[in-house]
């Protein structure tokens, strides 16, 4: 038993070669997360001390206090969190609707409306902005949530994602449940979208990194502090809490942190799926 | 990236004489409409219109209250001879050319790294996929903490060791490297799994019939693994170079385009003429000067791929 023991142990030592890689680039990457945190935790006058301390010599909950006493933090969570949610339910529905209509229903123009949608994914979101700015305004919508949700309501990369998805469930099935009398409508919400979950996943991930992340469209659409989206907020201390780094940190924390444990737990799922949708085909 | 088309089943020869084909063929069409109907309706309103309304503004001159005056190609004539554009393009160049490369290679580098069973690995996949979701907000931010020249970890680390602090972001030679480097560390996760999944879709066997036939770990990695990535490889060159050809946010939330202008990209420029001084059709033709260069990089991988025979489309 001693030697399978050393056996064993032997073979592990000849592949640990790559914990010397691997091990400083985790750290390395880690870094600034770990900064963040020890800034965010950091009492705000050993921030700005020369030299600088490595680990804060106490914890101190200043940032946090200030970021929720002193700014509208929880108002700009929530306004995030009501633009992300409206983003990934319409996406959702609307996408894979869409998606399966042009992977699998036969009607005249499908193969325009898909190419001509695919073709958009081109257009860089930079060159929409100014015209959408100006139709927004026309329309009252520009300073308000729906400013900041609206352009997030279906994309086409997220048509073409559920459509590749959708040509990848063998047609046998949903012959098989007309056969049995399902319409189209029956047969993709019974049959179909069940089996499209971890595609759904994909898409929904997407959206909300997208949607709870995005700056550029905020920051041109939205311009009443009320109405900020946690990314515009954050943003914004720049302008108006320069070395308050302390609470520039807890903003981020505090920005980052939802992201990262959705991340945490459908880490799997995120890397599955990317295989899965095939960006080889 | 291929776009597989299902053999159009609809074309068959006209039967104008057949009512009850007809009326099958309407309710097909309504139904599948109903389908897409809606997102279909949802990109040419929030795509496709302003798309083309852009095209329109850059042909303008308007501050969004006067008459928008109609002035041809004049925005365009303009752009071309403007220092400040032809600078914003310079920047975006050097952005493109420090970062492109870098994140193809670490992406390659580090699935490598990660492609194998050793203990750990999900915590070393963890620690170097999570920044991903890191924000661009929260990246500059971080950005500005960790390289501020007095305060900042990077020069703590640099005194620490003995050598001299820089200016950092602060500094018009070392603020687009920056930029990079946290770009890199947002986004070396995007190609890494990328590559990833090309790697594990490698037969074994290709490897092992290698190293039977006597290759080194090294040759048979540049022999037979290399070649089967290549169609990977061109389409992250191809995704990065327009994602980086965009470079915004991390400039805003950084520097806005300082110190004296080093960082101000092309869309920090057209954001700037656009919003910030309501020039509407000029902001415009930026924005078309930016679509039609990212669609003549795409077109020119492409076809490089092609000629190569890497069948990346």
């Amino acid at each position: 038993m001693a030697t399978a023991e050393l056996g064993t142990r032997r073979r592990r030592r000849r592949l640990s070669g790559w914990h010397f890689v691997l091990m400083p680039l985790a750290l390395l990457f880690m870094t600034p997360f770990v900064q963040m945190l020890l800034a965010a935790l950091s009492p705000a006058e050993e921030l700005v001390k020369f030299p600088p301390p490595f680990i804060p010599s106490r914890l101190s909950l200043d940032g946090i206090v200030g970021l929720f006493n002193d700014t509208q933090i929880l108002r700009w969570l929530i306004n995030s969190t009501i633009v992300s949610l409206i983003a990934i339910a319409a996406h959702l529905v609307l996408c894979s609707l869409a998606g399966y209509g042009f992977a699998r229903l036969q009607f005249r123009g499908r193969t325009f409306g898909f190419f001509a949608i695919v073709a958009t994914i081109m257009i860089p979101t930079q060159l929409l902005m100014i015209p959408t700015y100006i139709m927004f305004s026309r329309i009252g919508l520009i300073d308000s949530l729906a400013a900041a949700f609206v352009p997030w309501l279906a994309s086409a990369f997220g048509i073409f994602l559920m459509r590749q998805f959708f040509l990848s469930i063998p047609v046998e099935l949903e012959e098989a449940a007309a056969l049995d009398g399902a319409n189209k409508w029956q047969t993709f919400l019974r049959v179909i979208l069940p089996l499209a979950r971890p595609a759904l996943a994909t898409l929904a991930i997407f959206t909300l990194l997208g949607a709870w992340n995005d700056l550029i469209w905020p920051l041109v659409a939205i311009n009443n502090e009320n109405l900020f989206t946690v990314q515009l907020g954050i943003a914004n201390f720049q302008n108006t809490r320069r070395t308050q780094w302390s609470l520039l940190m807890a903003g981020n924390v505090v920005a980052t942190a939802p992201l990262i444990v959705f991340f945490l737990f459908a880490q799997k799922h995120f890397i599955a799926t990317m295989t899965m949708t095939g960006l080889k085909g | 990236m291929a776009i597989t088309t299902e053999p159009v089943a609809a074309r068959r020869p006209r039967t104008r004489a057949n009512p009850q084909v007809r009326r099958n063929r309407r309710r097909q069409s309504l139904e599948g409409w109903s389908f897409v109907g809606p997102a279909t309706l949802i990109i040419m309103a929030l795509s496709v219109f302003p798309a083309a309304w852009a095209l329109l503004l850059s042909l303008q001159k308007w501050n969004g209250f006067a008459v928008p005056k109609f002035i041809g190609v004049q925005n365009y004539t303009r752009l071309v001879t403007d220092s400040e554009f032809l600078d914003a393009v310079g920047h975006t160049g050097v952005y493109v050319i420090l970062f492109v490369p870098a994140s193809v290679l670490a992406g390659l580098f580090l699935a490598v790294a990660l492609n194998r069973q050793i203990p750990l690995i999900g915590f070393y996949r963890t620690a170097i996929f999570v920044p991903f979701v890191a924000s661009a907000a929260a990246t500059g931010i971080l950005s500005t903490y960790l390289f501020s020249p007095q305060y900042g970890l990077v020069n703590n680390v640099l005194r620490v060791l003995g050598l001299p602090a820089q200016g950092w972001l602060e500094d018009t030679n070392q603020a687009m490297l920056v930029i990079a480097i946290m770009s890199l560390w947002g986004q070396a996760a995007f190609t890494t799994v990328i590559y990833l999944a090309a790697l594990q879709d490698i037969p074994n066997e290709l490897i092992e019939s290698a190293r039977i036939d006597g290759a080194t770990r090294w040759q048979s990695f540049w022999h037979v693994v290399w070649p089967q990535l290549s169609p990977v490889t061109v389409f992250v060159t191809i995704w990065q170079v327009i994602g980086a050809i965009q470079l915004f946010d991390l400039v805003y939330t950084t520097t806005r385009g300082g110190p004296l202008d080093a960082t101000k990209t092309i869309v920090y420029f057209l954001w700037e003429r656009a919003f910030k001084y309501l020039q509407f059709g000029y902001g415009s033709a930026a924005a078309y000067v930016l679509f039609v260069v990212t669609l003549m990089i795409t077109i020119a991988l492409v076809v490089y791929a092609r000629r190569k025979n890497l069948e990346a489309f």
